[in-house]
């Protein structure tokens, strides 16, 4: 995973409550086998006009100008601003390898589902909750300035907006560390071999219909 | 000191390191694998040159893409086709069990795992599949997991993980006849919203969850998710014990014995202390059926829709007016005023041996509306569907004009040919109103068996107590 740091990038709003993954990724495109391509496909259903199909060209597609993605003056846009309950529904990573295929490297909303949270980290997709009164200003912020971009600093956990005054943020430590350092964790936990395979011995012998073989 | 969780028991047991970060490295006994969110797994431990931790801990069946009509060929559509064959040829390499398309033991991750005695009390039990929480009404510690951890858990048997806040829903009183596990996890999701147990394991007790089998259990489990929740789980009684005698991977002989007495712990203790308490009285649950797309957008049968003008929180009541004009349905309105275009019995909720009878005892002698395009069940294993047929409720749906199919998550959520068509309603016992979830335009009503059985018949939807 690419080491995260600080970037700066303009935000793009996505001013609806509970945003499920299936609206993030339908569930066509779920089909793939791989980890990357989703881009084209992320809001899907909101993005275009028609119904999409996995493997299919999309740029003849029809957009949907009203779609907030599809503003010019969102173009390029590395920051999603959500609102409350962002990512709820399904287990399915393919939600942020979508968002991160499109560009996005951090979703600001005031909360997020649990498993798409963590699914975020370890794909250096950053997600930071705010006060919702936060989320608002922004909204508001993004709403009357084109071009809005904020700076997001992972090292001292400050958002730093355009006119330079800062929002601090909250993230785990160990999740910190490991985007930064761009960590695989798999690594990280091989590290405690031993102590697995220690667990694994008393398991066995208190438990040990536990580690009957499954043939 | 306070006594423990069900929650803290099943944390604790299976702690293999503490770390100073507050995270800790917790075992994992059972992995369940499906086609969608594995494959990227697999090729990730191949990339990196690793070998599974554990082969004997995982078990997997395909269930999302496999067609539930005729399977003598093979998969029509050529990318799902794919996914499946990705899952074969992955089980073959590393040696893992898999019951294929063709096993007549194949179904639905989350039926096939309890059915076989593969999820047992006690066990942490993971999936690429956010419904996983089903298993924890065994007394189990089980959620869903992202593709990356499925990796993890592959590669090292464990997860780093923090411990959840815990929460105990109790549901008192007893349950009015007609009202089902579904009607109660319904009320549940639409008393503490679908963000409601975001952070939290949920423990359901009281004495209408002691009531319920294990099949309703299990339903409530299964949507601790739309509730916010990861995980959900249930105390170990005799109910619980008694499931498990005989299945194929049941501890067997003196092993039995030494399960059975470490089962009987897997309660909270009584001076146990949870961090939120939510309580509902069980003899007020109706019949419920979702009208918006959300899970917590669920009314009673006999209720009017609620007015989005008269929602205090501005962002609640943006949601109802996007999600009164995708329905197509204006407040005020009851639902049997709503005719389902098509009706789906099955999903990883509801589409267990008990929920089949229900919905065929509604529809025994009676036939399906020709108002509505189709009504199909979908049994959540193929053992499920041989049951089904030893009873004869293959006979009953389809003299009342269901069609009778194989198993697999189907209608649920489209992956594969079942799906609604743009604009159509269905009256589903699924888990997911989402837009567009079973289908591109689709408008999903969640319902308990009898009631999405009752509605084909009767063309709208309807108070099932009426039906009797």
């Amino acid at each position: 995973m690419e080491k995260f740091t600080q970037f700066e990038g303009i935000v793009a709003p996505l001013d609806r409550a509970n945003v499920d993954t299936d609206l993030i990724i339908p569930k066509q495109f779920l089909k793939s086998i791989k980890r990357t391509g989703f881009g084209p496909n992320l809001f899907d259903e909101l993005r275009y006009l028609d119904e999409g199909q996995p493997g299919q060209d999309c740029s003849h597609r029809p957009i949907n100008p009203d779609f907030v993605l599809n503003r010019p003056r969102y173009k390029g846009a590395s920051v999603l601003l959500a609102r409350r309950n962002f990512g709820c529904g399904s287990s399915r990573e393919h939600a942020p390898w979508a968002l991160t295929d499109f560009g996005f490297r951090a979703v600001l909303a005031p909360s997020f589902a649990d498993i798409f949270f963590n699914n975020s980290f370890k794909n250096g997709l950053l997600p930071i909750v705010l006060d919702e009164k936060i989320i608002d200003e922004l909204f508001q912020q993004v709403a009357a300035n084109e071009g809005y971009s904020l700076t997001i600093d992972l090292e001292t956990q400050h958002i730093i907006k355009p006119d330079g005054s800062r929002i601090e943020f909250d993230v785990d430590p160990f999740r910190k560390h490991c985007l930064l350092e761009g960590l695989d964790d798999i690594g990280i936990t091989l590290q405690d071999a031993e102590l697995i395979k220690a667990y694994e011995a008393r398991r066995k012998a208190n438990s040990p219909w536990l580690f009957d073989v499954i043939k | 000191m306070a006594g423990k969780t069900l929650y803290d028991k099943l944390w604790d047991d299976h702690v293999v390191k503490q770390r100073e970060d507050g995270t800790a490295l917790i075992y994992i006994d059972r992995q369940l694998l499906h086609e969608v969110t594995s494959p990227q797994a697999f090729e990730g431990l191949r990339l990196a040159g690793r070998k599974p931790w554990r082969i004997d801990a995982n078990i997997a069946t395909p269930d999302h893409n496999v067609p539930t009509t005729d399977r003598s060929g093979p998969i029509a559509d050529e990318v799902s086709r794919i996914q499946v064959q990705t899952l074969d040829d992955n089980c073959d390499e590393f040696g893992i069990l898999e019951f294929k398309m063709q096993d007549h033991r194949q179904g639905i991750v989350h039926v096939v795992g309890p059915e076989q005695g593969a999820t047992l009390p006690g066990m942490t039990i993971v999936c690429g599949d956010s419904h996983t929480a089903t298993h924890g009404a065994f007394g189990a510690l089980a959620h869903g997991i992202g593709t990356s951890e499925v990796e993890h858990v592959l590669a090292t048997q464990c997860l780093i993980q923090k411990k959840m806040k815990s929460m105990l829903v109790r549901v008192d009183g007893e349950l009015g006849p007609g009202v089902t596990a579904k009607d109660v996890v319904l009320a549940i999701i639409a008393k503490i919203g679908t963000a409601g147990g975001t952070g939290y394991a949920i423990e359901f007790g009281g004495s209408v969850i002691r009531g319920l089998s294990m099949e309703g259990r299990m339903t409530v489990c299964n949507m601790a998710i739309e509730a916010g929740a990861r995980a959900g789980m249930i105390a170990v009684d005799e109910k619980t014990i008694a499931y498990f005698e005989g299945r194929p991977y049941s501890p067997q002989g003196d092993d039995w014995e030494k399960a059975v007495a470490y089962w009987q712990t897997l309660q909270s203790d009584d001076d146990a202390e949870f961090d939120a308490v939510v309580v509902l009285d069980g003899s007020q649950i109706k019949p419920q059926v979702s009208w918006g797309t959300s899970p917590e957008m669920v009314v009673a049968i006999d209720e009017a829709l609620p007015d989005p003008d008269r929602e205090s929180d501005p962002v609640k009541a943006e949601g109802m007016r996007r999600a009164y004009e995708y329905m197509g349905l204006k407040p005020g309105i009851t639902m049997s005023d709503v005719v389902p275009d098509r009706v789906f019995i099955g999903s990883c909720t509801n589409s267990r041996i008990e929920d089949l009878r229900a919905a065929a005892a509604i529809a025994r002698g009676r036939k399906v509306s020709p108002k509505v395009k189709q009504a199909m069940v979908v049994p959540g294993s193929g053992l499920v569907k041989s049951q089904a047929e030893k009873e004869g409720l293959d006979k009953i749906f389809v003299e009342a004009g269901f069609e009778w199919r194989e198993p697999g998550c189907s209608m649920c959520l489209a992956m594969n040919a079942d799906r609604l068509g743009d604009g159509e309603h269905c009256a589903s016992t699924s888990n997911r109103n989402f837009e567009g979830r079973q289908g591109y335009g689709g408008r999903t009503h969640l319902v308990s068996p009898a009631m999405a059985a009752a509605a084909a018949i009767a063309g709208h939807f309807i108070d099932v107590r009426d039906m009797a």
